[in-house]
């Protein structure tokens, strides 16, 4: 059993030669053991003797692999020296062997590699300095063995500062030309009371957009583990707190109307070149909604049928005159209503000349629904009448019966009440006359009750 | 100027800047500050994210706006003219003391500064040049600075941003020019893309001069990159990779940024407040991850929308398109060649470039696969090893439904 002394855990160079010199003895891994100066007890050291004199001799090795030694030696794992000296012994038999990656040795060496090459780019994100008089310091507790090696990054970046990166177990000084090495430090060594903090702090906060709370995502990134030596770590419980208290006061904000007539305007320019579902391939146009975009009540009715289709109006045709008589009996001015349909494009089939209307599906009804959450963000009426349960579908998000709902108003949230009845063309199918006034006559109640006080 | 002053502008003018989704500060050449009696800073490629904010976004550089008063109307904008919102304006030497005092505490890899517009566009343009070159010239700020530009200023001024910043950007804000006319009526289309067309020839003039005078000075050496606005228009999942990737063929961009649109406080009457779909953003990132890294067309990733062009939201998108060519798979591992190796769903590139490099050693099995990959249950369907074949798995309707993982909350 022989026993290897490295003079310190970073200690890169050190390591190199003794791996050369033990290899050259043909010293198996499991005869070996490496330990750091004042690293602890030695378990073994009274069974075990220094390597032997260095017999002469060299050999070549792949650049790759003095870049994973690199990578690895700064690891906290003790285990680091001997498993890269296996990986060495392996590679004097077959020189390619780094090659396969699915290797399991090669796989660990990786992974120690990856957690180093973090560890030195954590350092330098989270490195926070603070004036004091003439010198930047900061305090930093880096998981591995990196100062040395992240020194030339703070070097070449602040190398007209005079700066001082303090850590528990190494420091690190630099007076604008060269750099001290000195003993671990404490946290208070690095005071707070740097002014500049207060503004960084007012920085986070305003940068982060309630709207977006992705906590998981932050903390992938930056784990709680460096929290405590980052000042603006402070604010991100309130932050968190307040987001969706925030976000609901973005919402809750009453919109002004001073635009809503231009933004009406151009929504329906807009939804004229409209794309979102193929009904516009084969229907004439894009049939909008039409009446006063501050009405109080909004009536959704299903799709544009032949008619409509061709005038670029909604509610022209037959049931759209239906639709005006039961207005005028129940006493209501159609001029004072804002009037669309769930889907704004005519679907059909082809029977010979005409063109039979055909129901709108699920997905044509979703992709239109954007159409129609904009008309109600413009008009924001109080009450939105629902003619049959295409409308119903597209307001509520979900397919239910009309039966259902019927009989109460729905509540659709900040104050906004549905009330469901029949479509006209319904009545228009109904073979059955006596029946069909029957339902007429409710239907008559329906709109007079939707649009009473 | 009062430090508390200059406390309450910074507050106010990033959160007025909040809404734009880029923070890169990478992909410029290597600068360090080592033997100058002067300045400061350095960037080695890498950029570094100095923070991360509850929203899950990178702090990297000190993202304000010069002031938020604007004379243009935009009703997706926050800072719009007719908007109720705290205004305020810096100073040039402000943002220039502000960039350098973060610097020196490594908060940040340097400036990223963007301006409403005020009084013109060229007089607006002047400022944002003026903290640049007084970064680069007075301070010999060696760190990072991403300018964005005024589509109708001056080309001489655009010239000179680009001489001092590392990255130019120009928003092409929404991604269809019939959203641009509603919701940003002042702003035009194609003079956006004019001044892209602009920027793109003077950043090939500028590497073309490099080559030939290495002493030449750089211009926007990081290149350009746009932003697209998600989900204040309606345009389609689909609409907007073929909008993303004409504009990574025409104007060579680096980046195209997606943002989902954020409710604004004082919303125009215009938009929908709605929560700003995370999720949609996420989905168009992957599938523009998809076709710069992994080799999709615009048309595949559109073969991945459903019928009303969007991409599903509880899959990604590569899964997606997987599932919908199936007739590709399964993939034989040991023998595929590296593009077709690219499509299988929870395969990486590295992961791929690790498949490649290890077959010449040994023939794959499937723990070897595990070993190189995340998730060997999301692989299994798709490919064949020396021990595992999919027999009738890839054919199985309900396969969606055992390879979907959890909802991505939390996606990248």
């Amino acid at each position: 059993m022989y026993r290897i002394l490295l003079p310190r855990p970073d200690d890169v160079a050190a390591w190199r030669d003794a791996a050369r010199q033990a290899a050259l003895a043909n010293i198996a891994a499991s005869d070996l053991l490496w330990d750091v100066e004042g690293a602890g007890q030695d378990l073994f050291g009274a069974s075990s003797s220094p390597l032997p004199p260095a017999s002469p001799g060299a050999f070549a090795i792949s650049r790759h692999f003095l870049r994973l030694v690199d990578d690895v030696v700064p690891h906290r794992d003790p285990e680091r020296f001997s498993l890269l000296y296996r990986m060495l012994l392996r590679l004097l038999e077959q020189p390619g062997a780094l090659a396969d990656e699915a290797d399991p040795l090669r796989r660990r060496l990786d992974l120690l590699a990856k957690e180093v090459r973090r560890d030195i780019h954590k350092m330098r994100a989270f490195v926070r300095f603070r004036e004091l008089g003439e010198r930047f310091v900061a305090w930093f507790e880096p998981d591995h063995h990196i100062v040395r090696v992240n020194a030339g990054f703070f070097v070449r970046r602040f190398s007209t500062m005079r700066w001082s990166i303090l850590t528990p177990d190494l420091s690190i000084h630099w007076d604008g030309s060269s750099l001290a090495e000195g003993p671990g430090a404490i946290r208070a060594d690095a005071p707070d009371g740097d002014p500049v903090e207060a503004l960084w702090k007012g920085y986070y906060a305003s940068i982060f957009n309630p709207a977006r709370l992705k906590v998981g995502a932050m903390l992938k990134e930056m784990p709680r583990k460096y929290w405590a030596n980052m000042p603006e770590t402070a604010l991100i419980p309130e932050l968190i707190a307040g987001a969706r208290a925030r976000e609901t006061r973005m919402v809750e904000q009453v919109t002004p109307r001073g635009n809503a007539d231009v933004a009406w305007q151009a929504l329906r320019e807009e939804a004229s070149h409209c794309t979102r579902c193929d009904l516009h391939r084969c229907a004439t146009q894009t049939v909008f909604g039409e009446g006063p975009v501050d009405a109080d009540i909004m009536v959704v009715g299903e799709q544009p049928g032949d008619q409509e289709d061709v005038a670029g109006r909604p509610f022209v045709g037959p049931a759209g005159q239906l639709f005006n008589r039961a207005l005028d009996e129940a006493g209501i001015d159609r001029s004072r209503l804002y009037v669309t349909n769930a889907v704004k494009h005519f679907k059909f089939e082809p029977r010979g000349k005409r063109r039979i209307h055909a129901r709108p599906n699920a997905g044509e009804i979703k992709a239109c629904r954007w159409w129609l959450d904009q008309e109600r963000a413009i008009v924001s009426p109080r009450r939105i009448i629902l003619l049959g349960t295409t409308a119903i579908h597209a307001v509520t998000g979900k397919a239910s019966s009309l039966a259902s709902v019927r009989e109460s108003p729905i509540e659709l949230g900040g104050g906004v009440v549905a009330l469901a009845t029949i479509h006209p063309s319904y009545l228009l199918r109904l073979p059955d006359k006596a029946q069909a006034e029957q339902d007429y006559a409710r239907f008559v109640d329906d709109l007079r009750s939707a649009t009473s006080p | 100027m009062a430090q508390l002053d200059v406390r309450q502008k910074l507050e106010i003018l990033a959160d007025a800047a909040k809404y734009d989704a880029s923070c890169a500060s990478s992909g410029t050449s290597k600068r360090d500050s080592r033997g100058a009696t002067k300045g400061i800073g350095s960037t080695e490629g890498m950029g570094i994210c100095h923070a991360y904010a509850p929203d899950g976004r990178c702090i990297s550089l000190l993202k304000i706006l010069l002031t938020n008063s604007c004379i243009f109307d935009c009703h997706y904008c926050i800072n719009r003219k007719s908007s109720n919102v705290r205004r305020a304006r810096f100073t040039a030497r402000e943002v220039v003391d502000l960039t350098l005092a973060f610097y020196r505490r490594n908060y940040i890899e340097g400036l990223f500064l963007s301006s409403g517009i005020i009084r013109s566009s060229d007089y607006t343009m002047e400022q944002l040049v003026e903290v640049a070159r007084s970064l680069r010239e007075d301070h010999h700020f060696r760190g990072y600075i991403h300018l964005k530009t005024i589509p109708d200023a001056d080309p001489g001024l655009i010239e000179a941003a680009g001489r001092h910043a590392d990255r130019i950007s120009i928003n092409v804000e929404l991604p269809t020019a019939a959203g641009l006319e509603r919701l940003a009526p002042e702003k035009s289309a194609s003079r956006i893309q004019g001044a892209m067309a602009g920027m793109k020839t003077a950043i090939e003039d500028g590497k073309d001069a490099s080559r030939r005078y290495p002493s030449a000075p750089k211009f926007a050496p990081a290149g350009q990159s746009t932003q697209m606005i998600v989900g204040a228009d309606a345009a389609n999942d689909r609409d907007i990779v073929h909008t993303a990737s004409g504009l990574y063929d025409r104007f060579a961009l680096r980046r195209v940024y997606y943002s989902a649109f954020s409710p604004i406080p004082d919303a125009s009457a215009v938009l929908p407040l709605k929560r700003p779909p995370l999720l949609r953003e996420h989905r168009l990132y992957q599938s523009d991850w998809l076709m710069r890294f992994y080799g999709y067309r615009p048309g595949e990733v559109a073969q991945a929308t459903d019928e009303q062009g969007m991409l599903p939201l509880d899959i990604d998108p590569k899964l997606a398109w997987a599932l919908k060519a199936r007739e590709q798979f399964p993939v034989d591992v040991n023998r595929a060649p590296r593009e077709l190796l690219l499509r299988v769903p929870g395969l990486g590139v590295k992961a791929v470039d690790a498949v490649i490099a290890s077959r010449r050693w040994r023939k794959l099995s499937l723990a070897d696969i595990g070993r190189l990959s995340r998730s060997i249950t999301k692989l299994r369907p798709f490919i064949v090893t020396t021990d595992w074949r999919p027999t009738a798995l890839i054919d199985r309707i309900d396969l969606r439904a055992r390879v979907t993982e959890q909802l991505e909350l939390f996606g990248a």
